[in-house]
């Protein structure tokens, strides 16, 4: 890559490169924006969970001094959704509505406090409706309906899914031993630091410009076209960097729109900032899943057949809940070797806030059940854990029954590096009572194969300009949100070009200066921004090589892209400085700009609902991690938590670290006490102070081991590091109360009242178990039954196409400034006239 | 009620007027433009409005002006000094302690006013002193190391960064440690 042999920055730590804006108070974010003639907006909720909007009357609000606009649903009148199917949200309601804190009208004034008092002055009528307020009340109710689009059979199913792959019925007659098991994952909240902001201007060109705190202004700039009636092409939208967001940024939401519309408006900018308060119930976090898990295994350990249902309690919108339904049934097989599997799940409408993406998507809930039950399964057995996950493991470059292709895979190392990292063969069962160790494995997707909605269009672009100064601007649309897209890009860029990644310029997330990047969601940014960045930076360089080379009359290939400088491999001292190369590449082919773009192989299976689940790679994991449980608080700490990573190959290894360490600490949080509740409606603990997470006194030690396998369609090998590594630590946390109480805690958060009743009921001679026994009545679909792909479980061979995969954009798109630009010669030194 | 106040603010003397009742994080962000102090719930909650008055942090959205005029307040716009950054932020950019960076500013002046005063923290120490900050993004761990890691080299005991943000020899561990 450069002189003196491996990469300098790629695989190694270094430092990010917005650190010094965020550690010195530069950053802007959405909040810290001021514009002239600002005006600040308010949102008007409900205090009721589900009722009729009878009168709304905003007379008196209009009339106090200083107020310049005030809107209700009838200004707003287009619905929209972050799904193309779910189209069910309106920016303020119109006629009912849903959940506390339902938006009914929006307020811009001079002030907070004014707008404040004006929104109290707005006169609201309701007709209160019976609230829908769990999966049993929406799985029984006949006649109080949510929602009005639905899947039936019931009035409050928002869908209905049923796969069913291979024969699950003969898996299950092969089998020596079957468990059924009932999990309960409570829903919990991104709690991002920032509270969400939007900034509007509408400027007297018809220009309308948002910055707001997201993770996917893509999806906000068509949802801002769709709802306010204005060609994409009048809008701009900014990402300001995200403080925080864990999914919680990534639907397009109704303070974004008003603060547009009240712009619009008022012809002055407007500023929306939500309060914490407004943050728990605008929420689209974790949702409660409710899951039904029946295995069947051999002897040795080996799954016969597994058969899933899942009952996810979305809120009252849809969101981004009909691919969270389908991510709770698509990711178990591809850890393990599941020859037969069905999988059927319903996500409910309740009047609550809507549920949505949160690390891990969907996917934590069902990795809780099944890694739960492989520890069951394995006692049951007389196995260890780390055997009955290592006979099950799946292999590199193998498909799986549900039509997922695998690519590098280190789960088996990931097992077997963290297992001998934590001894933790010598010490379960082992530890005396009160201490134990649990196991747990996991995957998850480098970027969902497929868009948010349907298009043909690269998933990310990148523009590279190089200046005739030696200056490098790289433009994307992608928004750093904390994980480092920023530094991903420039470390990329100036791995390639031989720079450091602190001088790379960055243009990010702006609708107008920046090609597309679908959003900070699914882990794709590293993959998918990053392949993208690669593909400019190699055009970039090519040009430079090329104008260094008929500059030293030395042969491309003999020639080093080194540390500031391309030179002569054979004599490093005949070379051009970084600049010197800029200025004869823009000499010979005029401006320097290279593009690269990226968008996944064609993955999905033959059948509906395969668009779900396909990722261009997938990261492993698994963890252990050991606790101490105190059998008279029932209070669990964690001691030290050991975590195998598969993550191809580090862009960036202290961002990869930051992003595991992280995700471990939010995992500890969902497994030991955060939840989102309700009564009546009402969340129970709206503040950050109730809402309990982890602080540096509860965060243990953490050993993260990076598990390097290169990824062949990954950006120098690289795979995701996200959300990936929250994933096994919860049943971890769960498997290893076991093994230090003897206690099964099948409901998550593991708060010590569940550990003190399991406790107490184990000392009665009970099971010693806490957790939901049943699952209700509910009639699924008939199951979509899906033949296997032929094969599916043999390797195939690197470089062959694979069954529905067709490979990417080719490499050689004609676009940006390529070798074919250059100018002859005769025209470099033009005769004086 | 507008009151007229003076605040020293980072060495220099303001002159506000503001209603009583605004709070110190209000009038840092809303009348002196300094947004570098972040607000999480403005409830006292989080820390992430954390300034120091005297030295001593305070949390910013409980505090108000009047009660700290004549006082020095230091906010995240005033750690650097005639730009050169306190080795705090050297350390957090270098280890990547600031994820999001929106909970950054009020951990850093948190963390001065720990080395300010105990120039040596054992892990307990800093962990203990920072516990009122909460993070969503980092995990702490990384925190810990760069509190650790600017004391070490303020006592002269750890290598200066190098330049480029490029990987010193022997810098980042091999492994991460929390409070235990």
């Amino acid at each position: 890559m450069t002189a003196g042999g491996g990469p300098r920055f790629i695989g190694r730590p270094w430092a990010r490169v917005d650190g010094p804006g965020k550690t010195t108070g530069e950053a802007r974010y959405a909040d810290d924006l001021v514009l002239p003639r600002m005006l600040y907006g308010k949102l008007l909720r409900s205090h009721l969970p589900h009722a009729r909007i009878v009168r709304l009357d905003t007379s008196r609000a209009r009339a106090l001094p200083g107020v310049h606009a005030v809107i209700t649903g009838r200004d707003l009148p287009v619905r929209f959704g972050i799904m193309p199917t779910s189209q069910d949200e309106e920016a303020l309601c119109l006629e009912k509505v849903r959940y506390v804190g339902d938006p009914i009208a929006a307020v811009a004034a001079l002030d907070e406090e004014t707008a404040e008092r004006a929104c109290e002055a707005i006169e609201v009528e309701y007709e209160p409706l019976a609230p829908v307020m769990s999966i049993e009340e929406a799985v029984a109710e006949t006649s109080v309906r949510v929602q009005e689009h639905g899947d039936g059979p019931v009035p409050n199913v928002h869908k209905n899914v049923s796969l069913e792959f291979g024969d699950v019925a003969q898996g299950f007659a092969q089998a020596d031993h079957i468990r059924e098991d009932v999990f309960f994952f409570q829903g919990n909240t991104h709690l991002p630091m920032e509270q969400h902001s939007a900034v509007a201007q509408y400027d007297a060109a018809g220009r309308l410009t948002l910055w707001t705190s997201s993770q996917t202004p893509h999806y906000v700039h068509r949802a801002l076209a769709k709802v306010l009636g204005l060609p994409m092409s009048r809008i701009r939208v900014i990402a300001t960097p995200v403080g925080g967001g864990f999914g919680g940024k990534s639907d397009p939401f109704s303070h974004e729109l008003c603060a547009a519309k009240l712009a619009v408006a008022t012809g002055r900018p407007v500023k929306i900032t939500l309060t914490r308060e407004e943050v728990f119930y605008a929420h689209r976090g974790r949702h409660p899943v409710l899951m039904w898990l029946r295995t069947g295994v051999r002897r040795d350990g080996r799954i016969t057949a597994c058969h899933i249902k899942t009952f996810l309690d979305g809120g009252a919108y849809g969101s981004y809940g009909i691919a969270t339904t389908y991510y709770t049934g698509a990711l178990q097989t591809v850890t393990y070797k599941i020859p037969a599997y069905k999988f059927e799940g319903t996500r409910l409408w309740t009047n609550k806030p809507p549920c949505g993406p949160k690390r891990g998507h969907g996917t934590p809930q069902p990795r809780f059940a099944i890694e739960a039950q492989m520890d069951k399964l394995a006692e049951d057995l007389g196995l260890d854990p780390v055997a009955i996950r290592l006979a099950n493991a799946t292999e590199p470059f193998t498909r799986t029954v549900n039509h997922l292709r695998i690519t590098s895979n280190g789960l088996r190392e990931c097992i077997e590096r963290v297992a001998e990292a934590s001894g933790f063969r010598a010490k379960h069962r082992r530890l005396p009572f009160g201490r134990g160790v649990g196991l747990a494995v996991s995957t998850y997707l480098s970027g969902a194969g497929l868009p948010i909605y349907w298009n043909d269009m690269p998933h990310s672009e990148v523009q590279i300009r190089v200046d005739r100064g030696g200056g490098v601007l790289v433009s994307c649309g992608a928004i750093d949100i904390g994980q480092g897209s920023d530094s991903v890009l420039a470390g990329i860029v100036a791995e390639v070009l031989g720079l450091a990644p602190s001088e790379i310029g960055l243009v990010t997330a702006d609708t107008d200066l920046t090609p597309i990047d679908l959003g900070s969601y699914s882990s794709r940014v590293t993959f998918m921004a990053g392949n993208a960045a690669l593909e400019a930076a190699r055009k970039m360089r090519e040009l430079l090589v090329a104008a260094a080379s008929a500059h030293l009359e030395v042969e491309p290939d003999g020639l080093v892209v080194g540390d500031h400088r391309i030179h002569a491999a054979a004599q490093p001292e005949r070379g051009v400085t970084f600049p010197e190369a800029a200025a004869l590449a823009e000499a010979r082919f005029g401006t320097l700009v290279t593009v690269g773009s990226y968008r996944p192989p064609r993955l999905a299976g033959p059948y509906k609902g395969s668009g779900v689940g396909p990722s261009p790679a997938y990261s492993f994991s698994a963890a252990v991690v050991e606790v101490a449980v105190d059998p008279a608080t029932g209070e669990v700490r964690p001691q030290r938590v050991w975590i195998a990573h598969d993550i191809g190959r580090a862009i960036n290894e202290t961002l990869v670290i930051g992003q595991i360490e992280g995700s471990v600490y939010m995992a500890l949080g969902e497994a030991l006490m955060e939840e989102q509740v309700f009564r009546k409606g009402l969340h129970k603990i709206p503040s950050m102070l109730e809402y309990k997470s982890p602080t540096f006194l509860e965060m243990p030690p953490v050993e993260t081991i990076l598990v390097v396998t290169d990824d062949p369609e990954g950006p120098f090998g690289a795979k995701e590091a996200g959300q990936g590594p929250l994933l096994p630590v919860i049943p971890a946390v769960a498997n290893a109360v076991y093994d230090a109480v003897g206690v099964r805690i099948d409901e998550v958060p593991i708060t010590p009242d569940k550990v003190l009743a399991a406790l107490d009921q184990a000392a009665r001679g009970g099971v010693g178990r806490v957790g939901p026994r049943r699952v209700p009545p509910f009639r699924f679909r008939d199951p979509i039954k899906v033949e296997p792909p032929a094969g599916w479980s043999v390797p195939w061979r690197r470089g062959l196409p694979v069954a529905g995969g067709a490979p990417g954009l080719p490499d050689d798109l004609p676009t940006g400034t390529a070798p074919s630009d250059a100018r002859p010669r005769d025209r470099e030194a033009p005769e004086e006239p | 009620m507008k009151v007229a106040l003076t605040l020293r603010i980072n060495g220099e003397a303001r002159d506000v007027i503001a209603p009583v009742h605004k709070t110190l994080l209000e009038v840092l962000r809303e009348d002196l433009g300094l947004t570098g102090t972040k607000h999480g719930c403005e409830l006292g909650e989080c820390g992430t409005c954390t300034v120091l008055v005297d030295g001593t942090p305070v949390l910013s959205c409980l505090t108000l002006p009047v009660e700290v005029q004549d006082r020095e307040i230091t906010t995240i716009e005033g750690l650097a000094r005639g730009g050169e950054l306190h080795p705090l932020q050297v350390a957090f950019t270098e280890l990547g302690a600031a994820q999001c960076g929106y909970c950054t500013p009020g951990m850093l002046l948190a963390a001065k006013a720990l080395l300010d005063r105990n120039p040596a923290p054992a892990r307990e120490d800093v962990s203990a002193w920072l516990a009122g900050n909460l993070c969503r993004c980092t995990g702490y761990l990384k925190i810990l190391e760069a509190v650790e890691l600017a004391a070490a080299r303020a006592r002269g005991d750890a290598p200066q960064p190098t330049g480029d943000g490029g990987p010193p020899a022997a810098r980042v561990p091999q492994r991460s440690g929390g409070a235990s």
